[in-house]
């Protein structure tokens, strides 16, 4: 079986200015939930935006394979096609761009890089829609601008939505359960065990074990100083939960 | 050398004079226009082209912009008419009432005046001056007294418009499409004015297109008056997408009753060298006046917008709307100033002006004022500068939307906060697929 994600030996820095990725090593299989944990400041974030392709990193070596692809190489357009999600630990506000437009015309933008056929206006809303039950964003929501005025928590619901509409193979999620109350960090988990299968894959970024009893997963990663530092079963969340980083951040340094 | 003391007139205010000199006996009019034409250019003469000392035109330098002054447009042949009909394409297929000027003249042969809705009566200036029609006599250049030279100008030179009433409690619902077309292939210059008068309760929906030859430096010179009485409402668009070479210079001048309702909208999109000024004055209590403005400019395009809202009554609202996207070495100016008059209590007036530039070499120049002589009003007016949000754009390519299109995404949501607000469906769907269009232009 070909794995989904392998990042070899990363090295990356914000564009002029310090290194936050240090020789970062990750192979995702199909159909596996990785978590991340890491103290504030070691460098999740700017990991989920170097594989998402945001501006303003720059990778100074190492190689990251997504689907056999040289991810590296890809627009974040081409990346998200390809099947890549990043559910943003902090949504950003479109204001005038409805999220219903929103959500079409990245659908649509998607299927049309991969060559399939677009979805037709109708069948766009009614799979919205259906999603927007399940999730508890109401039809409301939808036409209004995209997370303008949203609270905390219906960011993530929106995100969440996004992700379940545009079926990614790896989706990323930052720090998904901030911000939640118990009641939306169920909904949003319920989304993401919804989606597992086989050949999907979740990389879920979290401060707390909580998450990860609705999100179990198959391998938890502590990370450090912009790399990996420790590996382990799901038990490693609970261990991590009472005894904290220190170990690992003497192991990184 | 003193630059303040003219010491010579330039090439351009010369040949002006010259013109004037010729043309007025042939200029339409009895002998009270006559005499108002010697009066208006004399005092253009006075000041000469508007410079950059001169505050109002402080972005948009006349005096050295206009190396000549080019002859006047003759009429127009009928193979020019007929040409003209096809005019303003983006508009084509809607229910509007077409009436066209062609080079600086009334053009009824292709116009649309059958079956005119009862109240409502239609002339060409021209024809109006030459008759001395009560409604021209009355209200052109009475409406907004100003002493800009540039007004000045057209009321010298005026040759032909439109001249459009609404009789009392008429409501016409078949918008107004007034067609401007330039079709001469040489630089020429077009003086138009046109006059529309609401009465009591009347209601109005006009549009106006301005067009031309792209790689002729001609040059239009337009004023519409309107006059707005008690009760009544009149929307207006106004379309500017002249050729890439012409100088556009258009004057709003609206004098506003009470209980009224007056929107005005300018997109701009055309053009070499624009100036939109408006001056409005809202004179009757309990008014309401939206003012917009959206311009679209790339290359070495020059739009310059100048606002004097005036609030004379009180218990008035307006609410000032402006939006750029500038491109290339383009640049927008925005100068608009909110009077609040002593007495004008409980007005309450908004300005926004917003600029996006979308290049480095991008220029905008944004100049949002209020001057207020009342105690108890509500105003505010912001402006803002800046280019596009690279977060909120990362984000969109994030989800799969390419660069391109996530641009023109923010883009329209930028210029859409200004066009949703067009009451007319069809034009409103237009002018975003104007925008669109525009944006896949785009370098
Ligand atoms: N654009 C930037 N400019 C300067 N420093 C930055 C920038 N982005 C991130 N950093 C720094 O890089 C380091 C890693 O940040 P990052 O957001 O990736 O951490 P994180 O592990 O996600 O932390 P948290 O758990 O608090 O979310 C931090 O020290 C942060 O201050
Ligand atoms: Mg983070």
């Amino acid at each position: 079986m070909a794995p989904l994600l392998e990042i070899r030996d990363l090295h990356a820095e914000i564009t002029g200015g310090r290194k936050i990725i240090n020789g970062m090593n990750l192979t995702i299989n199909p159909g596996e939930v990785h978590a991340i944990m890491g103290p504030n400041g070691a460098g999740k974030s700017t990991l989920s935006y170097v594989l998402s392709g945001k501006p303003g990193y720059e990778v100074t070596s190492g190689e990251v394979l997504f689907r056999g692809v040289d991810l590296l190489s890809l627009s974040p357009d081409e990346r998200a096609a390809q099947g890549m999600f990043l559910c943003f630990q902090y949504p950003l506000e479109i204001p005038g761009v409805s999220n219903m437009a929103f959500l079409h015309t990245a659908a649509n933008s998607q299927r049309k890089q991969r060559g399939e056929p677009e979805l037709t206006s109708p069948e766009l809303v009614r799979k919205v829609r259906e999603l927007g039950k399940q999730l508890g964003i109401d039809t409301d929501m939808l036409k209004r601008p995209v997370n303008v005025g949203f609270s905390g928590g219906e960011k993530k619901r929106n995100e969440t939505l996004q992700m379940m509409l545009l079926e990614p193979f790896l989706s990323i999620l930052d720090e998904a359960d901030s911000g939640l109350d118990i009641d939306a960090l169920k909904v949003v988990s319920n989304g993401v065990n919804a989606m597992r299968s086989p050949d999907r894959s979740f990389l879920v970024i979290t401060h707390y074990q909580r998450l990860l009893d609705y999100i179990v997963p198959d391998v938890v990663h502590v990370f450090a100083a912009g790399r990996i530092v420790h590996t382990g079963g799901k038990e490693l969340a609970l261990e991590l939960e009472a005894t904290g980083y220190a170990q690992y951040q003497n192991e990184a340094a | 050398m003193a630059a303040e003391i003219r010491l010579m007139k330039t090439a351009a205010e010369l040949a002006l004079a010259d013109a004037f000199a010729t043309l007025k006996s042939r200029l339409p009019g009895d002998a009270a226009v006559a005499a108002r034409r010697v009066d208006a250019f004399e005092a253009f003469a006075a000041t000469g082209l508007p410079h950059r000392r001169v505050e109002s035109w402080k972005y948009t330098d006349l005096r050295t912009l206009l190396r000549d002054a080019p002859p006047l447009a003759l009429l127009p042949t009928p193979e020019q008419v007929a040409g003209a009909a096809a005019a303003c394409p983006m508009l084509a297929g809607m229910d509007l009432r077409r009436l066209y000027v062609v080079n600086g003249a009334f053009a009824p042969d292709i116009s649309d005046l059958a079956g005119l809705e009862s109240g409502l009566t239609i002339t060409s200036l021209a024809s109006a001056l030459a008759v001395g029609d009560p409604l021209v006599a009355t209200h052109l250049g009475q409406t907004v007294p100003s002493s800009d030279a540039a007004l000045a100008l057209n009321t010298a030179f005026m040759g032909d418009g439109l001249v459009i009433s609404v009789a009392p409690g008429a409501l016409v619902t078949r918008p107004l499409h007034l067609v401007f077309v330039a079709t001469e292939p040489a630089a020429v210059a077009m003086f138009t004015r046109s006059l529309v008068v609401l009465g009591e309760g009347a209601r109005l929906s006009l549009v106006e297109s301005h067009e031309g030859p792209s790689g002729v430096a001609y040059q239009i010179n337009t004023t519409l008056e309107a006059v707005v009485g008690d009760g009544a409402q009149l929307d207006r668009l106004k379309l500017t997408l002249e050729g890439g070479e012409a100088l556009h210079i258009a004057t709003l001048l609206a004098q506003v009753g009470a209980s009224a309702t007056f929107a005005n909208t300018n997109f701009t999109i055309g053009g070499a060298t624009v100036r939109n000024q408006m001056l409005v004055q809202l004179d009757g209590a309990g008014t309401e006046a939206r003012i917009g403005g959206v311009s679209l400019l790339a290359g070495k395009q020059h739009s310059d917008t100048l606002l004097a809202m005036e609030h004379i009554a009180p218990h008035c609202q307006s609410r000032e709307q402006f939006r750029a996207v500038v491109d290339g070495a383009a640049q927008d100016i925005f100068q608009g100033r909110i009077s609040v008059r002593p007495g004008a209590q409980k007005t309450d007036a908004r300005m926004m002006s917003r600029a996006l530039l979308l290049s480095d070499t991008a220029e905008s120049d944004n100049k949002p004022e209020l001057e207020i002589f009342a105690d108890d009003v509500q105003c505010g007016h912001g402006c803002t500068t800046g280019s596009l949000d690279q977060q909120v754009k990362f984000y969109l390519m994030a989800r799969g939307i390419p660069e391109k299109e996530a641009e023109a995404l923010l883009i329209q949501a930028f210029v859409g906060e200004v066009i949703d607000g067009i009451a007319h469906e069809g034009v409103r769907a237009a002018l975003s697929d104007a925008t669109r269009t525009w944006l896949i232009e785009r370098k």
